[in-house]
């Protein structure tokens, strides 16, 4: 099982991240510098950490995903390889093209830092099998930008494809149908608002993080 | 030469820092306004032999999110 968390200048979930890609696979993941070209040979699964990539110039995620590895990570993804995109990283993908929409700025237009509740909408996909749909998570959210935007066209595209992974159990941002986590149409990418690194251990406050990882990293095995 | 490129948001997209912007003019005292969208202003120094197809590449691919946002480029 190989693994490897994306580091832009500015993230700041990368650490994060790794401690609960090891966690689950018992293997460091290897972590990619955004100037390298190449990921690693055989990689199974590629993390987009949160963070505040280029220090959000221009927009939230703009130019992480015009950088040298986002090219490696787009033909990973069309290789079918998991690539899982928290915070800053679901802004790279959506400016990646990787998913649908936009994440603006807060309807609230205040930094939201807290947990909230999040309903399992899709529990078929591969970072979600481990969930039952319903399902009411405990995860943090911690973003300025993550109020998704999509026209009603793509809103009713995805919600028909069951690509809707996550949806807010309450008021948080202002996103669109409430919705906290995108899939994209082969079900290989994943994009999130809230963080399940930040819910791994008890000490975090939850676990319910936890699964997604051990669900994904385990189909993977 | 300097191309003045206008990214602004798609009507129908929903403007929250407009919105912030029309109620601190509203709290300034000054009535009248009736909407505030907000926007972005890139001035661009390229070469004047510049292709129009060039400005708008650059445009689509970087400096506006199409998804959101529309542009306007205006070369001198």
């Amino acid at each position: 099982m190989k693994t490897a968390v994306i580091v832009f200048p500015g993230s700041n979930c990368d650490r994060d991240m790794a401690v609960a890609l090891e966690q689950v696979t018992g293997r460091a993941p290897s972590m990619v510098w955004h100037r390298d070209t190449d990921l690693p040979d055989g990689v199974d699964f590629i993390a987009l950490p949160g963070g505040f990539s280029y220090g959000d110039y221009l927009r939230s995620g703009a130019m992480a995903a015009r950088s040298p590895i986002l090219q490696a990570v787009t033909a990973a993804a069309a290789r079918g390889v998991p690539v899982l995109g928290v915070c800053n990283g679901f802004q790279v993908l959506t400016e990646a093209q990787l998913l649908p929409g936009a994440l603006m700025r807060n309807a609230g237009l205040n930094f939201i830092c807290r947990t909230v509740g999040l309903t399992v909408e899709n529990d078929r996909s591969l970072f979600t099998s481990a969930y039952q749909a319903g399902e009411t998570l405990n995860i943090p959210v911690a973003h300025h930008d993550g109020n998704f935007f999509a026209d009603s066209d793509t809103l009713d595209r995805i919600e028909g494809e069951g690509r809707v992974a996550f949806r807010y159990a309450e008021t948080v941002n202002g996103s669109a149908r409430n919705i906290a986590g995108v899939l994209n149409e082969a079900g290989n990418v994943l994009g999130m608002m809230p963080h399940p690194e930040r819910a791994i251990d008890v000490a975090h406050g939850g676990t319910d993080g936890l699964r997604l990882f051990e669900a994904a990293l385990r189909v993977l095995a | 030469m300097k191309v003045n490129v206008y990214v602004t948001l798609k009507p129908g997209v929903l403007d929250p820092q407009g919105k912030a912007i029309h109620h601190a003019l509203e709290g300034l005292g000054f009535e009248g306004v009736s909407d505030v969208r907000a926007g972005r202003f890139i001035e661009l120094d390229v070469a004047d032999t510049i292709s129009d197809a060039d400005l708008d590449a650059m445009c689509a691919k970087l400096l506006a999110n199409t998804v959101i946002e529309n542009y306007r480029i205006e070369r001198p």
